[in-house]
């Protein structure tokens, strides 16, 4: 949680609100904030954390585990619209790596503001190489795009 | 995001809509059927809404997913305070 909370200026920046969620109470989150998180990141958490305890949201999110009683790690993109743009989940051990929810976030912010008319191809970063779907790409990716221009 | 004040009783989060209260009874199963369909988690959907006690900032406050709409959310789960990654 302290690499999000230590890159949350740049998500402010693109207009993201974070919210972080685990099935620890409120009262435990303060502590891990104040005796931990805070002597990591400047300020500590930024973010509300959100307790989830019983895994009432993370059942229906679809990362609870039952036999562990935690929701797993589970990182979902939502739209101005509430719309769900992006999920990804791990397993504990594995940390998330926060580049690339920035980078997700990018990339559905341009086909956003593009009407959807320009799409992202793999690896793509703001500056790079969009495709314009439509009958004369078909089949004609290549003359545009290759892996080299990740 | 309201401040709460705070109980010994320890509130928990729920989903917004997901309950179901004094439904005459063949309406029950049909409304069931609805709160399931629109908790379906998937991408190109709309992500179910939910309330949910938080702290934040040196507050104890109440957290409505709806509360956001307008702008991105970055929703992160993880199992625990206190541990490692």
């Amino acid at each position: 949680m302290s690499a999000v909370a230590d890159r949350y200026k740049e998500f402010q920046e693109l207009g993201v609100e974070v919210l972080s969620v685990s099935v620890d109470s409120q009262f435990v989150h303060k502590v891990w904030n104040d005796q931990e998180l805070s002597k990591m990141v400047e300020g500590g958490v930024p973010f509300p954390m959100i307790s989830d305890a019983g895994g009432n949201l993370g059942k229906v999110y679809g990362v609870y585990d039952e036999d562990a009683g935690v929701d797993v790690r589970g990182r979902f993109i939502i739209d101005p619209d509430g719309v769900i743009q992006a999920m990804e989940v791990l397993t504990p051990p594995v940390g998330r790596n926060v580049d690339e929810a920035i980078r997700q976030i990018k990339a559905f912010q341009h086909v956003r503001n593009t009407g959807g008319k320009e799409a992202t191809p793999s690896g793509w970063q703001p500056g790079k190489k969009i495709l314009r779907p439509g009958p004369d790409l078909v089949g004609a990716v290549w003359k545009e795009w290759t892996p080299k221009d990740i | 995001m309201e401040e709460k004040e705070i109980g010994c009783a320890r509130p928990t989060g729920a989903m917004v809509g997901g309950e179901i209260q004094e439904e005459a009874l063949d309406k029950v199963e049909e409304k069931k059927a609805e709160v399931k369909e629109s908790m379906t988690v998937m991408v190109g959907r709309h992500a179910p809404d939910f309330e949910a006690p938080a702290y934040y900032q040196g507050k104890f406050v109440k957290v409505k997913l709806s509360e956001f709409l307008g702008k991105w959310v970055l929703l992160c789960f993880y199992p625990g305070d206190f541990t490692f990654v």
